[in-house]
């Protein structure tokens, strides 16, 4: 530990003498965010194709016929900022369910969110729809109103006759809810043809070749305002982590601080699931491994773990892309292999 | 009791029941009636069998339920008319026992005791740093401040939130069973910090306890709670007796003034029938 170096000396014991938060904070979202921008840059350009970024960005040679650009700004460019805003919202939404359930193990889907926008997404590619909402295209409009279905249920089932959210009654709910879901959109799945079932299948195994910017340029806002709520929680969220009554004896207001971070959490999760599919692990390895490099302090450990789950989950895609070029894997399926075995090294490390 | 302080920290008449569940139990009054008129600088313990209204009385005081009827004020305001925050910067709040659920430093939890005089966004600062170490000071445990909290001894812990709520800088201490769930050496250690916290800060202090010699070896006052209601309230010697002990608990008991500890002592002898 370093001393700060201010004047409220009179410390005896110089291991007390933590560097203050402001610095922490500091340090801690320049140096996730160099990650970040780093991984950005970088993954665009490497490829099952190599491309040559000096060509790619070269002007004389129209885009028509610029094979380069064509393929870093049409067919990476979009996945990649994809995977960095899916990424940040994931992981984040990931530590501020863990918070509001105060469980470490909590993920983004425990509450039934996914399970709702997974059903919802089904039963469009399988029973066929063409209502697109807005900027949103029939799979991912089905998928937001699955998502929104599940998180209202959850919430009134919680919320119940007091004012404080019972967070047993919130757990309890979305693991039934999650299970019932997943039972019906077997049942859809039973009822439909071979072609769609394997387009449901992938849909479930998550993907970030989301086809242009446009669908991120959709979900880009839902993800920003749950990001702005997001911004006013850590404090109170660290208050409740000691214990929701002294929270509350300390000026907290532990009701609406959990009705807000249920609704943004919520509301960042169903926009990177409408977007690219349920893609896990995201929401439960990132926060973890953040905490074990910065400690538990959630004013840092939210912003850090926004960014280092943009940079992991582009990452992530990188392999998907690469290591089998030139076929794809499923990122999903690349998160989970990371993601699982380091789960279970949690739970018998916590355990 | 100097009575020229005792417009400090009142209850008047005061009266809460929980909000019911949609048609079950009717509604019981946990606390009904309540007056007390608590000394500045005073120790007052709350004494009552589970569920006499303790904790909610404590919960009260500290602004966290508005009583239904009645009002506590603190220097004649009412805490039910201050803002939430405002009220945590005059009384502060240590309970039975704390179970983070993640991984905080000691420092940390001390630090959360300044949440009430920063701004909803507002990081701490050098001077909330030296507040939270001169509270980590005068519990005892500055050489724990960059340690896991979950990894010290319960008492150790207890100490830790007390220094929490000390870097509150309140006026008013409650304390909710603070050593109920301690071992005996752990329970006289904070029984003597909060004793000496009382003596040397000018910090007034409300504990509800079970431990009737812990109270009569700490409290100046004592109010006695059953079924809501105040039985009896005065100074210690007075109010502890084994009439009160039999009619709070149901308990006969032997009430003795102790040489040695240079206080009362409570013996219980059989359930009274």
């Amino acid at each position: 530990m370093i001393a700060d170096g201010t004047a409220h000396t009179a410390l005896r014991a110089p291991q007390a003498a933590a560097r203050p938060i402001r610095a922490r904070l500091a340090l801690t979202v320049a140096g996730f965010g160099v990650l970040t921008i780093a991984a950005c840059l970088l993954a665009p350009l490497v490829g099952s194709t190599p491309i040559s970024l000096r060509r790619a960005l070269d002007t004389a040679i129209p885009f028509a016929s610029n094979v380069d650009a064509q393929i870093l700004f049409i067919a990476r460019l979009p996945r990649v900022l994809a995977g960095a805003l899916v990424g940040a919202a994931l992981a984040s939404a990931g530590v501020v369910f863990q918070a509001l359930l105060r469980n470490p193990l909590a993920t983004p889907f425990t509450l039934g969110v996914s399970a709702g926008a997974s059903l919802g997404a089904m039963l469009v590619i399988i029973l066929g729809g063409t209502i697109a909402v807005g900027p949103w295209s029939p799979v991912p409009a089905a998928s937001l109103a699955g998502a929104g279905l599940a998180a209202a249920i959850v919430y009134a089932l919680a919320n119940g006759p007091r004012r404080v959210m019972s967070t047993t009654v919130l757990l309890l709910a979305g693991v039934t809810l999650n299970a019932f879901f997943s039972a019906l959109i077997v049942f859809v799945q039973y009822l439909a043809d071979f072609a769609e079932v394997a387009r449901a299948a992938r849909w479930l195994m998550g993907d970030l070749d989301v086809g242009g910017f446009d669908p991120i340029v959709a979900a880009l806002p839902l993800v920003v305002a749950a990001g702005l709520i997001f911004a006013r929680l850590p404090a109170a969220l660290n208050l409740m982590g000691v214990d929701p009554d002294s929270a509350s004896a300390r000026g907290v207001d532990v009701a609406s601080t959990q009705r807000w971070a249920f609704f943004s959490a919520s509301l960042a999760t169903s926009a990177a699931v409408a977007l690219a599919g349920p893609i896990g692990f995201i929401g439960i390895v990132v926060p973890h491994l953040v905490r074990l490099l910065v400690g538990v302090d959630h004013r840092i450990v939210l912003p850090a773990s926004a960014l280092f789950g943009a940079t992991f989950l582009v990452l992530c895609d990188l392999l998907a892309r690469t290591l089998m070029a030139p076929v794809e894997i499923p990122v999903g399926v690349v998160t989970a292999i990371i993601g699982g075995p380091f789960f279970l090294w949690l739970l018998v490390r916590e355990g | 009791m100097p009575t020229a302080s005792s417009t400090y920290l009142v209850a008047h008449e005061v009266s809460y029941a929980y909000p019911r569940r949609r048609g079950r139990d009717a509604v019981v009054p946990a606390v009904s009636g309540v007056s007390l008129a608590v000394a500045r600088g005073s120790f007052t313990g709350l004494l009552g069998p589970n569920g006499c209204g303790k904790t909610t009385l404590l919960k009260l005081m500290a602004g966290v339920l508005r009583p239904a009827a009645g009002a506590i004020t603190l220097e004649g305001r009412a805490l039910a008319d201050m803002p939430r925050r405002t009220a945590a910067r005059h009384v502060a709040v240590v309970p039975q026992d704390t179970h983070p659920a993640f991984d905080y430093t000691a420092l940390e939890i001390v630090l959360m005791g300044r949440h009430p005089h920063l701004r909803p966004t507002q990081l701490e600062g050098p001077a909330d740093l030296a507040i939270a170490h001169q509270s980590l000071e005068a519990t005892g445990t500055l050489q724990l401040a960059q340690r896991p909290f979950t990894s010290l001894s319960g008492g150790e812990r207890q100490r830790v939130v007390i220094a929490s709520a000390l870097a509150q800088q309140p006026d008013v201490l409650l304390l909710d069973e603070p050593t109920a769930s301690l071992d005996l050496g752990y329970q006289l250690e904070v029984a003597s910090l909060l004793r000496r916290l009382s003596r040397e800060h000018d910090v007034t202090m409300v504990m509800a306890t079970h431990d009737l010699n812990l109270a009569a070896s700490m409290c100046d006052a004592l109010a006695m709670l059953r079924d809501g209601r105040l039985l009896g309230y005065g100074p210690t010697e007075e109010a502890l007796t084994s009439a009160t002990v039999r009619q709070l608990y149901d308990v006969e008991a032997d009430v003795q003034f102790h040489q040695a500890s240079g206080h009362l002592t409570v013996t219980p002898v059989r359930r009274a029938g």
